[in-house]
């Protein structure tokens, strides 16, 4: 192996040259991706233009009708569109406060499964009540229509084997407690996910704690109540405070698979509203208002739960 | 004795309740799985209820001769396949420049990118810019959108910040680029988190649905996911594609309805099975590296 009789020479130069140019040559080579998110996420923010117009996409925005604020006041003007944004936002607010409920399920199910001293067993619930977390809505429809349809729907077969009904019941296909059943999806989905984070957190908790409590005569209970619940509130309020700052955010997919013409009247939550209004029905000036009210909202939900956090925990979630 | 029957009470019932809940999490995987290897007369009237009855495969062999879903798992597979590569690599190279303080104006570029986790345009802007684009009936949408994603780079950029410094400024001073030394120091040390936005991004890429509603109507480029949520739709032209599996007159293995829809729903879930008992324990990790802040 031969020396190299200009590494001396080189060092300085190759280390200068690199520190020269380096904060202008990391900021290049990020610059493209920089770019794809200016086009994916700013971009659409000059869409808002088209709340404005009378939009047709087929013609240059020129050639459009200019109709000012015409869609944002026939929100409370038309008597028509009243009542229907009316119904949407209850379905939205409905929707979403039952999810806020069942928000304390997770802690729940956390705080019983620590008491679950058999390995194996809690290894097998952990595992298997994760799963759905992982399957798409559409399959999640696919098992509601094999256990609940009303020609061949395993419940409806079992039900009738046991006599406690003669005529099968029309689950999927009814408009009876639609957000409750919406809500029991999404704890089916979301319960055993939902519930890790505060498993992390109860194993976090000092064993001391523990130990400290039982040596001054504490039962289980008392153990559970004074020792667990303290330790995962901090964690409950975070998820609770982001849960508020997401309500008008109910989420498209759970209700575009599971709509259909019966239920509609109660599962048309927000977002499947824009979308049956703007793609559906082309009618994109109003659906593009409709966006821009449900951004601010959103926006403006955010900072009020970032401050609400701010002033109990002294610290943002954002 | 009263204490302790007391304790073993509430031990019974903490576990009857578990394994309730647990079962009811299981039983529609396995419910489905039973009818697509039952005879598919009984399947269809809701007779293979806790057990297979009538074993066969032919299910998983001819649901792939009806028109579209061979093209439709291609589709799958490639968005899949494809989007992953491309978003672990933009997730792990933007992590390490990011992690890099002397870069041009890194505060205001990372808040940048942060920002978008907390806005969105709204639905409607957002397509009629993606159409625009060319993005409508375009197989980039399902790719190109997803490269960056800020809380993947979240993930990274506090995973590096985490390891030592030293290796990768004496691997600065030996000479190395900024390629270099992401290629040959930083990406041993990451992959770990890689791995855990591998497993993420494929699942999100796979069970994805919402950009083929909004953006794709060439069926061509439709994904298993959206061409399952079709037969749930439109019962009637299931129907009429029970014809082109034909061949068998067996009612025990003729295509029905229910096998197509249970065929269909389990090739969807099994790969996210397979994967599953992998990724269990990458998920937990995951999730308290990105209940750190940024």
């Amino acid at each position: 192996m031969k020396a190299n009789p200009h590494h001396h020479v080189y060092t300085p130069v190759s280390k200068k040259r690199f520190h020269l140019g380096d904060k202008y040559q990391l900021f290049l080579m990020a610059l493209p991706f920089l770019l794809l998110v200016f086009v994916f996420s700013y971009l659409p923010l000059y869409g808002w233009i088209y709340a404005f117009y009378d939009y047709r996409p087929a013609l240059p925005l020129s050639q459009n009708e200019f109709v000012g604020f015409r869609w944002f006041t026939s929100l409370v003007s038309n008597e028509f569109q009243r009542e229907e944004v009316f119904r949407v936002m209850r379905n939205t607010f409905a929707i979403s406060t039952l999810g806020l409920l069942t928000s304390v399920l997770p802690v729940i199910f956390a705080i019983f499964l620590t008491e679950i001293k058999n390995a194996p067993f809690k290894k097998i619930v952990q595992t298997l009540t994760t799963l759905p977390n992982f399957i798409s809505w559409v399959l999640v429809y696919s098992f509601a229509f094999m256990l609940f349809s009303v020609d061949n729907g395993f419940l409806n077969n079992l039900l009738i084997n046991m006599n406690v009904i003669d005529q099968p019941l029309n689950v999927l296909g009814s408009d009876n407690h639609t957000w409750l059943s919406m809500t029991l999806w999404g704890v089916w989905k979301g319960l055993g996910w939902g519930a890790i984070l505060y498993i992390a957190a109860i194993t976090g908790i000092d064993p001391e704690l523990y130990e400290a409590a039982r040596v001054d005569g504490a039962n289980r209970y008392r153990l559970m109540w004074h020792v667990t619940v303290p330790g995962i509130i901090p964690t409950f309020f975070v998820l609770l405070v982001l849960g508020i700052a997401n309500f008008i955010n109910s989420g498209f997919e759970q209700y575009f698979v599971f709509k259909n013409a019966i239920n509609m009247e109660h599962i048309e939550v927000l977002d499947l509203y824009v979308y049956n209004i703007g793609i559906e029905n082309n009618n994109f000036g109003f659906a593009t208002a409709v966006s821009i009210l449900k951004s601010i909202v959103s926006l403006i939900l955010l900072f009020a739960a970032n401050s609400m956090s701010k002033l109990v925990r002294g610290e943002g979630v954002i | 004795m009263g204490k302790n029957s007391k304790i073993s009470m509430f031990d019974v019932c903490n576990y009857t309740i578990f394994a309730l809940f647990t079962l009811a999490c299981f039983f529609p995987f396995y419910y489905l799985f039973i009818n697509t290897i039952s005879n598919n007369d009984l399947s269809s009237r809701g007779l293979v209820m806790y057990f297979p009855k009538g074993f066969h495969l032919t299910n998983y062999i001819q649901v792939f001769k009806i028109p579209g879903l061979a093209d439709a798992t291609i589709v799958s597979i490639g968005r899949t396949v494809i989007g992953t590569v491309l978003t672990v690599a933009a997730s792990g190279f933007l992590g390490y420049l990011f992690s890099k303080p002397t870069m041009w104006g890194r505060k205001f570029w990372y808040r940048f990118l942060i920002a978008t986790m907390y806005f969105n345009a709204g639905l409607i802007p957002w397509f009629l810019i993606m159409l625009k684009l060319g993005m409508v009936n375009n197989f980039l949408a399902y790719i190109v959108p997803g490269i960056v994603s800020p809380f993947f780079i979240i993930l990274v950029k506090t995973f590096i910040e985490s390891t030592p410094i030293s290796l990768q400024e004496s691997a600065q001073i030996d000479g190395a680029g900024h390629m270099t030394i992401f290629w040959k120091i930083v990406m041993p040390l990451i992959t770990p988190v890689l791995a855990t936005i591998a497993i993420f991004s494929a699942i999100g890429q796979w069970n994805s649905i919402q950009d083929t509603v909004f953006l794709i109507t060439d069926s061509k480029l439709f994904t298993l996911q959206f061409i399952l949520y079709r037969y749930f739709q439109t019962a009637t032209s299931l129907a009429s594609l029970l014809q082109a599996g034909g061949g068998s007159v067996n009612l025990a293995t003729i295509q029905t309805a229910t096998s197509i829809r249970t065929t269909v729903s389990m090739v969807v879930v099994i790969p996210i099975l397979l994967v599953y008992p992998f990724f269990q324990r990458y998920y937990v990790k995951g999730m308290m590296i990105g209940a750190v802040k940024g």
